[in-house]
């Protein structure tokens, strides 16, 4: 038993620190009022100088530290400033009161500083023989200033604004339900087309392993060059390969924008509906790339069901569609529900492709790429931990549903 | 010689191979002469089924086999004639070129073959609901071969030809896809040797080959323990274990990225390749343990059993026995992880920001802006995709057995 907690526990603890902390994190850092700014915690910035520069002994000068608070939103609290007095000046008048120096060591106590504060510290002094004997720029050496940076990530403020903002206004149940049409359409698609394939090479032929290796492409290559290639084909530039295919045929007048139309009006018997150009591109994308899964599934669970059955259905006369509808179908239905299950799960959580192909735009913005918008491009990184957190619970939810409902022999 | 309703499929079918073909061969045609070649859809349609309907009035039986691929050849001429001469009738311009008649012989050909895959053994006659399935399933393969292989050809096909490709000819005419012979092999290769010179893609092919065969390497020590573990001993909590992986495995990238950008920020991990070889482990292990897991259920136990009797310890056994039985398995979650790695984009688009750590995915993302001629961007993605295509077609047989046992993520 200690062999097995030593065998499994790197890897448990691995997959804690990147997977399930990560997403405990997610939910700390959705009530947040975070942005990516405040990724950097607040420090000083200084800057020293000596004014105007002694030339003989008895000048008077003053050194001049100008500190400033770098952070919009942070608070730096208990800055501590700790320098090495240049020997050879002594301080005129009084020192500031937050400062106190002993012997060579200057300390000076400065509180608090607002976000964006800036603060003047300055210390007159008269330079003296020493300081001519053995000239030390007081800049040569560097002060430094120890205090606590607020970060807003781990103080204890919380707010549901990161909520309110995402769940108000239209936006949101507009990506949602993008976001569904997305994943129903894509995982059917996919399991349809991936079916079809299986059809086609569930018989021997010469160059069989060939053609499946070949089927196989669309998931095996990278998705940023299979993306990319699909912009390019798609574009409705005038470098777009399948719009100067489609004009130069005369198939259309004026190039399609199949990426960058939202919506165009379609009449079927005096009904108007708006049919989404860019979203219907990107889940055919979908379903190009992974329908090669489905396939594999479904050609392997195929070739598993003994021809006997096939050969006696033929006795008896039964025709071909009737053999796929009542033998082929039933014995594949338990596989195309795991497809679908898993599919349907790894539909919804897909961000590159559509990121890749219009990058959100035109109606095609998904939950994922919503957690993307919010984070990133608005640079706020609570709202889009909440996006992240409503992702987790759909999830969640589905996958209760899976282990519920799956058949545990398949998969 | 009877007319049925076989001799009308026939007509019908004749004429669906001309269409297709026609169209297809033509637009084949146009990427690769870059000439115009407008595809005819009616002359086509209507050559088609003369040339099908002639097939299926062929002679019949002959020696207990029904017309064999000679009639196929004299169906398709008799086409491709009707073709020549209601294309002169209809537009001389059409059959005047050599590419068009060339395009014209290939789509007759091309047709003439697959009427007789569709109507092979059938006659003229009326047929039943059985033999009118078998042409129907027949058709719908034939053309489901056409289709899927166009469907994954065309982005390959566009992106390779567009890599070899200059600016100026590519702004002349962008349907010309066709290899210039009369150039130098330098000229075709000007954006990859481009893109190894001043875009650094030798570092980013070393960089992305670096963190994949760690993630593979690391995936693999962490993994077969933690598998093996799961599938073989017993303890406490091991169920719950076993069924967590799964549920793990189904955490999106996406959700973990916010938190890990903030906590790698502030760790100085964001912009590093140690980065990225910290996370894609993480991400790939469950999946290899599902996967090891399986493999190791499969085998039998007797052999460990053994090895424990002969008084190897449980180490001992695991290196000696199951490791080397489970080779296969090692070498398609191997491929499987290298794959995942390999292709990964979002995590090395979003930690990686200094060109002398990118990865291709990353590298080639980097290309895609309006300055960057898009000749350039295709080889990029053909620089990105050969050596795991190249892995996958030497591999193929361990890749799709990965495939099978873990692509239930994708």
């Amino acid at each position: 038993m200690r062999l097995a907690y030593t065998l499994i526990l790197p890897t448990l603890l691995i997959v804690m620190a990147i997977v399930l902390l990560p997403l405990l994190a997610n939910f700390w850092i959705s009530f947040k009022p975070v942005e990516l700014g405040d990724l950097r915690a607040p420090t000083i910035l200084f800057n020293e100088r000596i004014r105007p520069t002694p030339k003989v002994v008895g000048d008077t000068a003053e050194i001049s530290y100008r500190l400033r608070n770098t952070s919009k939103r942070g608070v730096y609290a208990d800055g501590r400033l700790v320098d090495t007095f240049p020997s050879g000046l002594t301080v005129s008048g009084t020192l500031d009161s937050r400062c106190t120096l002993a012997g060579n060591n200057l300390t000076c106590d400065l509180g608090t500083f607002e976000p964006m504060q800036r603060e003047t510290l300055t210390i007159s002094v008269i330079a003296t023989d020493a300081y001519f004997d053995n000239p030390i720029n007081p800049r040569d050496s560097k002060p430094v200033i120890n205090g606590v940076g607020d970060s807003i990530l781990t103080n204890s403020v919380f707010s549901l604004d990161n909520y309110r903002k995402v769940f108000s206004g239209s936006e949101f149940w507009k990506v949602l339900r993008v976001s569904l049409y997305y994943t129903i359409f894509g995982t059917l698609g996919a399991i349809v087309f991936g079916l079809f394939a299986a059809q086609l090479l569930n018989t021997t032929f010469p160059g069989r392993g060939v053609v499946r290796g070949f089927f196989l492409f669309p998931y095996v290559a990278p998705v940023i060059a299979v993306a990319f290639a699909w912009v390019l084909i798609l574009d409705a530039g005038p470098g777009g390969t399948l719009n100067a295919i489609l004009m130069k045929i005369g198939a259309t007048d004026g190039p399609i924008n199949f990426l960058g139309r939202r919506a165009t009006p379609i009449s079927i018997f005096g009904l108007t509906f708006e049919f989404p150009v860019a979203l219907t591109t990107v889940i055919s994308f979908e379903v190009w790339r992974y329908f090669p899964l489905s396939f594999l599934f479904i050609l392997a669970r195929m070739q598993s069901v003994s021809s006997d059955t096939y050969e006696a259905a033929e006795m008896d006369g039964a025709s071909p569609l009737q053999q796929f509808r009542y033998i082929s179908l039933p014995q594949l239905a338990g596989i195309l529900a795991v497809i679908f299950l898993l599919r349907f799960i790894w539909t919804f959580n897909k961000f590159d492709d559509i990121f890749l192909l219009t990058g959100g735009a035109a109606g095609t913005r998904t939950l994922t790429v919503d957690i993307y918008e919010q984070a990133f491009a608005v640079s706020n990184l609570g709202a889009g931990a909440a996006v992240a957190v409503v992702v987790f619970f759909v999830l969640l939810i589905s996958a209760l549903f899976i282990f519920r409902f799956s058949p545990e022999d398949d998969g | 010689m009877r007319l049925g309703n076989t001799f009308f499929i026939a007509l019908a079918i004749g004429a669906l191979w001309g269409i297709i073909y026609n169209v297809v061969f033509s637009i084949l045609a146009m990427l690769i002469s870059g000439d115009t070649i407008v595809p005819d859809i009616g002359i086509s349609m209507v050559s088609g089924a003369v040339g099908a309907g002639i097939y299926v009035l062929g002679p019949g039986h002959s020696g207990g086999r029904y017309r064999g691929w000679h009639w196929a050849a004299v169906s398709g001429a008799a086409a491709l004639i009707a073709f020549v001469l209601l294309g002169k009738f209809a537009a001389a311009s059409m059959v005047a070129e050599n590419m068009a008649f060339l395009t014209a012989l290939v789509t007759f050909a091309m047709a003439a073959a697959s009427w007789h895959l569709c109507l092979d053994g059938m006659d003229s006659g009326s047929q039943g609901r059985y033999q009118l399935e078998v042409i129907l399933i027949r058709v719908l393969k034939g053309v489901g071969f056409v289709f899927f292989s166009i469907v994954v050809a065309l982005p390959f096909y566009v992106m390779v030809m567009t890599s070899l490709k200059s600016q100026q000819s590519l702004l002349s005419n962008p349907l010309d896809l066709s290899i210039d012979f009369s150039k130098s092999l330098s000229e075709h290769l000007r954006s990859y040797i481009e893109l190894f010179t001043k875009y650094r893609f030798g570092q980013f092919l070393l960089n992305s080959a670096i963190v994949s065969v760690a993630t593979v390497i690391i995936t693999l020590l962490f993994a077969i323990p933690g598998a093996y573990a799961v599938s073989r001993l017993r303890f406490p909590g091991k169920n719950v274990l076993s069924k967590s992986i799964l549920l793990i495995y189904m955490v999106p990238a996406i959700v973990l990225v916010i938190p890990l950008y903030a906590v790698f920020s502030q760790l100085g991990l964001r912009n590093t390749l140690l980065g990225l070889i910290v996370v894609y482990p993480a991400t790939t292990i469950p999946v290899a343990v599902y996967m090891f897991q399986g493999y190791f259920r499969g085998l039998p136990y007797e052999l460990e059993e053994a090895g424990l009797m002969d008084g190897l310890s449980r180490i001992g056994t695991i290196i000696k026995i199951t490791l080397p039985l489970s080779l296969p398995a090692i070498a398609s979650v191997s491929l499987y992880i290298f794959m995942i790695a390999w292709n990964e984009f979002l995590f090395a688009f979003m930690f990686l920001d200094d060109p002398a750590i990118f990865t291709l995915s990353r590298g080639v993302q980097s290309l895609n802006s309006s300055e960057i001629p898009r000749q350039h961007l295709m080889a990029g993605a053909v620089i990105a995709t050969v050596p795991v295509l190249v892995l996958f077609l030497w591999f193929e047989k361990f890749l799709v057995a990965g495939l099978t046992a873990g692509s239930v993520k994708g």
